[in-house]
């Protein structure tokens, strides 16, 4: 009786049954800009050993760092360095018992989503 | 398979083992990480694109060599774990095993590699 069915139980409906809404976006971004950041971490670290190994290898690296793609490699990088601090710091303010009633938790889904724009305009102006 | 009771089948399949101490390693590191990213982003960024003399120069001076370095460090060790929940919540068996030894390896790889270029610029 014990072996009814085991191993092939329904499994609870997951995110495909829910209306996507700002609290579920939000956190997912945070997985994929974190995720997606092993990117710019490679081309950045390959960028560090070229210019310690030779001028003409640190030529290559940083031809392709700022090529246009390159360019465009950065800058969505950097969009999501922001945006995945600021959700870190949700995580951390959530962490210590805050902001976890809906109004709240949507009013900073908003500030991560505004602020990491400002901050990469901010960025993109500055660096 | 089919003698085991079902409580033994469960024994030792719950979360409590060492998900506190993951969940506190990604919340120490996030807290660093949240005052390394701004100065990593201005000390590095600025260098992209730079004459290669430029560049030694800068890297060689204590404070970029030491915030990159740091910045390297921490953040690769943070993607390691956080990489690993990623995986572990899409694949599962061999396929999980596999990836979260290949992320390890290669965020060791990435920080050495890091770690060594600034070492071999600044000294």
């Amino acid at each position: 009786m014990a072996d009814v069915n085991r191993g092939n139980r329904p499994l609870s409906p997951h995110l495909t049954v829910y209306r996507p809404q700002l609290t579920s976006v939000t956190s997912i971004l945070t997985r994929i800009t974190g995720n997606a950041l092993i990117v710019a971490a490679l081309l950045i670290v390959w960028w560090l050993l070229a210019a310690s190994t030779s001028p003409e290898y640190f030529a290559v690296a940083d031809g392709v760092i700022t090529s246009w793609f390159g360019d465009l490699v950065m800058t969505l990088s950097v969009l999501g360095l922001w945006y995945h601090t600021l959700a870190g710091l949700r995580h951390l303010i959530f962490d210590a018992g805050f902001g976890l009633d809906i109004p709240t938790a949507e009013k900073l889904g908003i500030a991560c989503l505004g602020g990491s724009v400002v901050l990469t305009i901010l960025t993109l102006i500055l660096v | 398979m089919a003698y085991l009771t079902a409580r033994k089948r469960a024994a030792g399949l719950g979360s409590a083992k060492d998900g506190t101490h993951h969940f506190w390693e990604m919340k120490v590191s996030s807290a660093g990480l949240l005052l390394l990213v701004p100065l990593f982003v201005f000390t590095v960024g600025p260098m992209l694109g730079q004459p290669h003399d430029a560049v030694i120069a800068h890297f060689a001076r204590p404070f970029p060599a030491i915030v990159t370095g740091l910045t390297l460090a921490v953040g690769l060790m943070h993607f390691k774990n956080g990489a690993q929940v990623m995986i572990e919540d899409y694949a599962g068996g061999i396929a999980r095993k596999a990836l979260i030894i290949g992320v390890t390896c290669l965020c060791y790889a990435m920080a050495a590699t890091g770690l060594f270029a600034i070492a071999r610029i600044a000294l």
